[in-house]
C-alpha cells in the first residue's frame, strides 16, 4: 500500500542536541524517521518503529515510522539531516535555496532497515 | 627614526594663519618637527598646494552602513566616480574593493586616503552595537578613527533628566562612552527614537516623549550640561528634531537658541548642529517648500556659540541612514523605496533607505542649493564643517565635485541652468556670487575640526602635530578655481601625496601603503561614589530590561586597534 | 573549581549570554541556564566524537597525519584547484570568518555560508524590500502581539520565548505571557503551535498567498479576498489582520517555513511589505530566527569586507554576488567546483543528495572539531578547537547584536583562526615556489 504525501524537513530539539554528535546512535534516532498522522500510518499498515521507504523524484530512503497527529493527513516530516536529504530537491530555482520543504513523495512499508549514518554516506562515495 | 623633508610646499594652514606660502615641512617619527638631518628622504612638492590631511567629522562609515551595504547589493557595481568607486580586483598592496555609496571597509580607507583625508569620525554609534563599529574600524585601513555615541533617546538618560540627577547623568555618559569607546555625545532627534519604539515621533522641542515625561529640550540641556561637566573634547553633536520637514528651519533656530547660555568647558563651541541642510527648510508642505537657509544663516552669523556641518546633496543615487527612525519610514513610504529599520532596546532607533537626488526634481534641486547657501551665506568659515553626511546626501567620493560648487560661481551656474523655474523660485543661490578660496576650504575640511573636536595634533601643520599631510597637484598662484574647476576637482580626487603619520600612503592618486590607523576614544573620570550610585541604576536595567548581561556589554580592549585614550576629568 | 558566569552559548542564533559554567580539571562538569541544545554544546562535548588528530584519506581510509602534513596537503589542493568552494564558517568566530574571506579572495574561490540552506532567502528578501527589524529587547519590552511564522522555537531556539519573546517580562510588558497574544502560523501543529493563543494552519507552500491576503486587508481591500486563502477561511484571515493592526507592537518571527517553502525569498519579501503596511496602523517589526550561532556574524563580516553577505565569487579578483549562480548548492548541482573546504558547518549532512554526490567526487578539506557526515567524504581533515569553549571570538545574535564568546577551558587543538592563517601562509608559500 503506497500513499502519496507532501514531504517537508526541519529542525527538532533532539536533532539539534546531536548537531555535534552525528556519529552517535542518538543522532540516528533523532533523524532517521518519517512522521505521519496516525491515519496515514494506518493506511500504510505500519506501527511506530516499522520501516518506511520514502521515494521522491530525487531518490529513495528507508526510515522509521513515527506518529504525529499534529501533522495533517498527507503531510510527511523527516528531520533535517542525511536521511531527509537523500530524497529532497536539489534545485534552487535560481535563488540559491534547495527544496527542503514541499516535495511530492510516495511512501510505503518496507522490510529494509534504515542505513546508519556512515553507511548512508558511503553510498555517495560508491556512486 | 624616519625623517622626511617636504620641500617647496605651498602651505595652506589656517590654524597658523598660513595662506599658500612657500614652505618646507619637516617630519620625524610621524610628527611634524622643526628640522631634520641631511639623511631625510626628500619629497619635492614643486610648489603644490599642501594642507593637513582632511578630517571628516561626520560620516557614516562603520556600523549602520553595513545595513546599507546589505540591502543594496546593487551599489557594489556602481562606478559613478571612476577611480573612487566600483569593483576593483585585489592587488599586491590592496584588498578587493566594491561600492559607491556603501563601499566595503577596505575601499573606504583607500578612497578617503586618495582624497587626502586622514581622519574620520563615525557619526553614530549605538551603545549596544558599538562592538560592531569597532570591528569595522579594524578593517578600514590607513585612517585614524573615532565615533560619536548615541544618547538622545536613551532610557537611563531620560530618567536621570526627568528625575533631576545631573551628577548620575554625567556618570552614565562617562560610562557609556567607555562602554562604546566613543569620542563624543551624539543626539539624534532627541526623544524621537523612544517615540519611534511605538511608531510615533516627537513634533518639536517641547513635545514630551511618551511614557518618559521629558521633552527634547530637556534632553538637549541635560546632555549639554553633562557634556560640559565632563569637559569632553567635543560639544554635544545634534541632529535636530523635525529633520526633512518643510518649515523645520524654525526648530533648528530654536534648538540653536537653547544653547546660547551653555558655557563650554573647553575652547570650542557649546553646540555642533549636524547636516543642517536637511534642517533648513521653509514652507509648510512639499508644495510650497522653499529654502530656509537665509534665516538659519542669519542666526548663525549673529551667534558665536555653535558650529555646524552642511550635509550637502550630490545628485545621483544616495543611501540615507540615520538614527532618525521615523524619517526613514516616511522616506520609504513617500518614495516607494525599500526600508530597513533597526531599533536598539533602551537606547535608540535607526533606518536605512536608498534614494535618488535628481536635478529635475524641484525639491532635490532646492536641497542641493540649501547646502551651498549655508556655506556661502555664513560669513565665518570657522563655524562650518564640510560634509555630505556621507552617504545620506551622497558619497564622500564626491567631495572634490562639491568643492567646485563652493569655489566657482560659474560651476554653480552650470548646474543651476538645468533647474526648473519652480526650483529657481524657491532658492536664493543664483544670487550668490561668493566663491570660497583654498584657505576657506582648508578651514572647513581641516582646521575647524581641529578646534571643534579639541584635537590640536590634527587638522594643521604645526610643529608637534601628526604628520598627516595632503599634497595636491595644484599650483595655487597659477590656477583659478573659479574658472578652472575641472582642474581643482581632478587634483582633489587623487592626491599627489598623502602622508599618514609621516608614511607615504598615496602617491599620484594610487595607494602606496596601508598602515593601520589609530582609534581615539574618551575616558572621562567620575568620582567613585557617584559612579557606584549610577551603576546600581543600570544594574537594574540589565537585570530586567536588556537582553545581554552587563558583563558582556562593554567593548573589550581587543577590539580597539591602536587605541588612543583621551582622559578628561569631570567637575563635581 | 572555577565557576564562570555570563558565558555565551555557541549553538543557536539565540546566543544566550547568561550561561554559568563550572570547570573542573579542564572539563565542564556543570552548566546552568542552558537549554537542551546548549547543554549538548557545553557538557555533551566531552562525549561527542571528537576528531582527535589531522587525517588524510589514503586508499579510501582516513589515516592520522601531522598537522603540518595536513596543512600542506590542504594547501596543495587549493593551489591546484581552479574552482574552489569554501563553505560553512558559521559555527565559528567572526575573526575566523575574516581569515576565511581573505583566503577565498587570494585563491579566487567562492565562499558561502550556511545561510545558503537557511536564511539566504531572507537576505534576498531584504535586498528587495528591506529589513524592518529591531533588537530582541524591543520585543521583550514592548511587544504585545508575537507571531511565529514557519518556525518552531520550542525545538530550534528553546530559550527564545522565555528570554526574548512570548514569556519574557519587560518594562512595558510586566504581565509577560498573560499580556501577550501569541500567534503561530504553520503547516502542522508543532510543539510551539500548541502554546499559541491562535494557531493558523495553512496549506503547505501557500505562505505567500496568506501574507498577500493579510496585506490586502491591512490596506483596506478585504473585498478582493476569496472565501478561502491558503486553506484558511476569510473570516479567520480578517480576524488575524485585526489582531495585527490593533496591536501596540507586533513582531513577526520567521523561519524555514518562510525561506524554504515554495516562493522562497518572495515570502520574506512579502513579510517585509506586510510589516511596512502594518506600520501605517501600529508598530511592527520582523526578525529572522537564525539557526547557527554565528551565521549572522558571517553575514555581517562578509558584508563589510566584500559588500555581500553570502555566495561571494572571487574568480574575477573582486567580489561577485549572484545567488542562484554563486550559492554553494548552485555550484555543486552544476558540478562546477573541483575542490572544497568545508569548515564549521556540515554540508555532508545538510545538502541534498545531488550536491553531496559531487562533493564526494572532489577533494574536500574539512575543518571541524567533530566527526560528522562530511568527514565520511572528506580527503583532508583538520580538527579545530570549539569556539565559545576552547577559543574566544566574536559572534552575532540573530538580531545583529554582537557578543564576545569566552575561552572556558584549554585545549590542544588549533583554533579555526589559526588554521586558516596557517593554510593561507602555506598557499602563499606554494604559489611563490611555483
Amino acid at each position: 500500500m503506497k500513499i502519496k504525501a507532501n514531504l517537508i524537513s526541519g529542525r527538532t530539539a533532539d536533532q539539534g542536541a546531536h548537531l555535534e554528535a552525528k556519529t552517535h546512535k542518538g543522532y540516528f534516532d533523532a533523524c532517521a524517521y518519517c512522521e505521519l498522522n496516525s491515519a496515514d500510518l494506518e493506511r500504510l499498515g505500519v506501527s511506530e518503529g516499522d520501516s518506511l521507504k520514502v521515494t521522491t523524484e530525487f531518490g529513495e530512503v528507508v526510515v522509521f515510522a513515527k506518529a504525529n497527529n499534529g501533522n495533517p493527513e498527507g503531510l510527511a516530516f523527516i528531520p533535517m539531516g542525511p536521511w531527509a536529504n537523500a530524497v529532497l530537491n536539489p534545485d534552487t530555482h535560481g535563488c540559491g535555496m534547495p527544496g527542503f520543504k514541499g516535495v511530492p513523495a510516495e511512501i510505503e512499508a518496507t522490510e529494509e532497515k534504515p542505513l546508519e549514518m556512515k553507511a548512508l554516506m558511503r553510498k555517495y562515495l560508491e556512486d | 627614526m624616519s625623517e622626511i623633508l617636504i620641500k617647496n610646499a605651498s602651505v595652506c594652514d589656517p590654524t597658523q594663519g598660513i595662506n599658500c606660502e612657500a614652505m618646507d615641512i619637516c617630519i620625524r617619527d610621524g610628527k611634524i618637527v622643526d628640522s631634520v638631518s641631511g639623511n631625510a628622504k626628500v619629497i619635492d612638492a614643486e610648489g603644490k598646494l599642501t594642507m593637513a590631511g582632511g578630517f571628516d567629522g561626520h560620516t557614516h562609515s562603520a556600523g549602520k552602513i553595513n545595513v546599507g551595504r546589505f540591502m543594496n547589493p546593487n551599489d557594489a557595481r556602481k562606478n559613478l566616480v571612476p577611480g573612487l568607486s566600483g569593483q576593483v580586483a585585489r592587488t599586491e598592496k590592496t584588498r578587493a574593493q566594491v561600492g559607491y555609496n556603501t563601499p566595503n571597509t577596505y575601499a573606504i580607507g583607500y578612497r578617503y586616503a586618495k582624497l587626502g583625508y586622514t581622519t574620520i569620525c563615525e557619526a553614530a554609534i549605538p551603545l549596544l552595537a558599538a562592538r560592531h563599529t569597532h570591528e569595522e574600524f579594524k578593517e578600514i585601513p590607513i585612517l585614524d578613527k573615532m565615533g560619536l555615541s548615541l544618547f538622545g533617546s536613551n532610557w537611563q538618560v531620560m530618567e536621570y533628566i526627568r528625575d533631576k540627577e545631573p551628577e548620575k547623568l554625567a556618570a552614565y555618559i562617562a560610562w557609556g562612552l567607555k562602554a562604546s569607546r566613543g569620542y563624543g555625545v551624539k543626539i539624534v532627534n532627541p526623544g524621537g527614537g523612544e517615540a519611534w519604539g511605538w511608531g510615533r515621533n516627537v513634533s518639536g522641542l517641547y513635545d514630551p516623549v511618551p511614557n518618559f515625561d521629558v521633552t527634547p529640550a530637556e534632553i538637549l540641556m541635560g546632555l549639554a550640561e553633562a557634556n560640559e561637566r565632563l569637559q569632553l573634547p567635543h560639544s554635544v553633536h545634534v541632529h535636530c528634531n523635525n529633520l526633512g520637514k518643510p518649515g523645520n528651519y524654525a526648530t533648528t533656530i530654536e534648538t540653536m537658541k537653547l544653547f546660547e547660555n551653555v558655557k563650554p568647558s573647553r575652547d570650542r563651541q557649546a553646540l555642533h548642529v549636524t547636516h543642517v541642510q536637511f534642517n533648513a527648510y521653509a514652507g509648510t508642505s512639499w508644495r510650497d517648500f522653499e529654502t530656509g537657509a537665509p534665516m538659519v544663516a542669519d542666526y548663525v552669523n549673529g551667534a558665536d556659540h555653535l558650529t555646524f556641518d552642511l550635509g550637502q546633496v550630490i545628485f545621483g543615487p544616495a543611501v540615507t541612514m540615520t538614527a532618525d527612525g521615523p524619517v526613514e519610514y516616511a522616506n520609504a513610504r513617500m518614495l516607494h523605496e525599500k526600508w530597513s529599520n533597526q531599533d536598539i532596546e533602551l537606547e535608540d532607533a535607526s533606518g536605512v533607505v536608498p534614494l535618488f537626488y535628481s536635478p529635475k526634481s524641484f525639491v532635490n534641486a532646492v536641497q542641493w542649493a540649501i547646502g551651498l547657501e549655508l556655506a556661502l551665506l555664513v560669513k565665518d568659515p570657522w563655524k562650518i564643517m564640510f560634509t555630505t553626511d556621507s552617504p545620506n546626501g551622497g558619497s564622500f567620493v564626491n567631495y572634490p565635485e562639491a568643492f567646485t560648487y563652493l569655489m566657482s560661481a560659474k560651476r554653480r551656474e552650470e548646474v543651476i541652468s538645468g533647474f526648473s523655474k519652480m526650483a529657481l523660485d524657491r532658492m536664493v543661490l543664483p544670487g550668490i556670487d561668493r566663491e570660497l578660496d583654498f584657505y576657506e576650504l582648508a578651514v572647513m575640511t581641516r582646521s575647524a575640526q581641529s578646534k571643534m573636536y579639541s584635537m590640536p595634533e590634527k587638522g594643521n601643520l604645526k610643529v608637534g602635530s601628526d604628520a598627516d599631510i595632503a599634497i595636491y597637484d595644484l599650483l595655487p598662484g597659477q590656477v583659478d578655481p573659479s574658472t578652472e574647476y575641472a582642474k581643482v576637482k581632478k587634483a582633489f580626487s587623487g592626491a599627489a601625496y598623502t602622508l599618514k603619520g609621516g608614511e607615504i600612503v598615496v602617491k599620484d592618486g594610487e595607494i602606496e601603503a596601508t598602515p593601520k590607523g589609530k582609534t581615539y576614544w574618551v575616558n572621562a573620570k567620575v568620582p567613585e561614589s557617584i559612579d557606584a550610585a549610577m551603576q546600581k541604576d543600570i544594574d537594574l536595567k540589565f537585570r530586567k530590561y536588556y537582553t545581554v548581561s552587563k558583563a558582556n556589554y562593554m567593548v573589550e580592549d581587543s577590539y580597539i586597534q591602536k587605541p588612543v585614550e583621551i582622559d578628561t576629568e569631570g567637575v563635581f | 573549581m572555577p565557576v564562570i558566569k555570563d558565558a555565551v552559548c555557541s549553538l543557536c542564533g539565540s546566543l544566550c549570554d547568561d550561561i554559568t559554567v563550572t570547570v573542573e580539571d579542564n572539563k565542564i562538569t556543570k552548566v546552568e541556564n542552558a537549554c537542551i541544545l546548549g547543554h549538548s554544546k557545553f557538557v555533551g562535548m566531552f562525549e561527542h566524537d571528537r576528531i582527535e588528530t589531522p587525517m588524510i584519506r589514503k586508499d579510501g581510509e582516513l589515516v592520522p597525519v601531522s598537522y603540518e602534513e595536513a596543512i600542506e596537503a590542504a594547501a596543495k589542493i587549493l593551489v591546484n584547484s581552479r574552482r574552489t568552494l569554501s563553505y560553512g564558517w558559521c559555527s565559528t568566530s567572526c575573526e575566523a570568518v575574516s581569515g576565511a574571506i581573505q583566503l577565498a579572495e587570494e585563491t579566487g574561490s567562492v565562499i558561502d555560508s550556511t545561510a545558503n540552506v537557511c536564511h539566504g532567502p531572507s537576505a534576498l528578501a531584504a535586498q528587495e524590500k528591506g529589513s524592518p527589524s529591531a533588537s530582541l529587547g524591543e520585543i521583550k519590552n514592548r511587544a504585545d502581539v508575537i507571531v511565529f511564522w514557519g518556525c518552531n522555537p520550542v525545538h530550534a531556539h528553546p530559550r527564545h520565548m522565555s528570554r526574548y519573546s512570548s514569556f519574557s517580562k519587560g518594562f512595558f510588558t510586566e504581565k509577560g505571557r498573560k499580556g501577550r497574544t501569541m500567534v503561530v502560523i504553520d503547516v502542522r501543529k508543532t510543539d510551539t503551535a500548541k502554546l499559541a493563543d491562535n494557531y493558523v494552519e495553512i496549506e503547505q507552500g501557500s505562505d505567500l498567498l496568506l501574507i498577500t491576503a493579510l496585506r490586502s486587508i491591512v490596506n483596506g481591500h478585504e473585498d478582493v479576498i476569496p472565501e478561502t486563502v491558503a486553506g484558511v477561511p476569510k473570516a479567520e484571515i480578517i480576524a488575524l489582520a485585526e489582531t495585527l493592526k490593533n496591536a501596540k507592537f507586533v513582531c513577526i518571527f520567521f523561519g524555514m517555513g518562510v525561506t524554504q517553502s515554495r516562493s522562497k525569498y518572495k515570502n520574506g519579501d512579502a513579510v517585509s511589505s506586510l510589516i511596512s503596511d502594518l506600520n501605517q496602523h501600529t508598530k511592527a517589526v520582523m526578525i529572522g530566527m537564525r539557526g547557527h550561532y554565528n551565521v549572522t556574524g558571517f553575514g555581517q563580516v562578509a558584508t563589510w569586507e566584500t559588500g555581500f553577505p553570502m555566495a561571494i565569487d572571487f574568480a574575477r579578483g573582486y567580489p561577485y554576488y549572484n545567488p542562484g549562480e554563486t550559492g554553494a548548492n548552485d555550484l555543486l548541482v552544476r558540478e562546477e567546483p573541483d575542490a572544497a573546504i568545508i569548515a564549521a558547518a556540515d554540508a555532508g549532512a545538510h545538502f541534498p543528495q545531488k550536491a553531496v554526490r559531487h562533493l564526494a567526487k572532489i577533494p574536500v578539506i574539512q575543518i571541524d572539531p567533530y566527526a560528522n557526515p562530511t568527514t565520511e567524504i572528506a580527503d583532508v581533515v583538520i580538527p579545530a578547537a570549539v569556539v565559545g569553549i576552547e577559543a574566544e571570538g566574536t559572534a552575532y545574535r540573530m538580531d545583529a547584536i554582537s557578543l564576545r564568546m569566552k575561552k572556558l577551558i584549554d585545549s590542544k587543538f588549533k583554533t579555526d583562526e589559526e588554521i586558516v592563517k596557517d593554510l593561507t601562509a602555506k598557499v602563499r608559500e606554494l604559489k611563490r615556489g611555483a
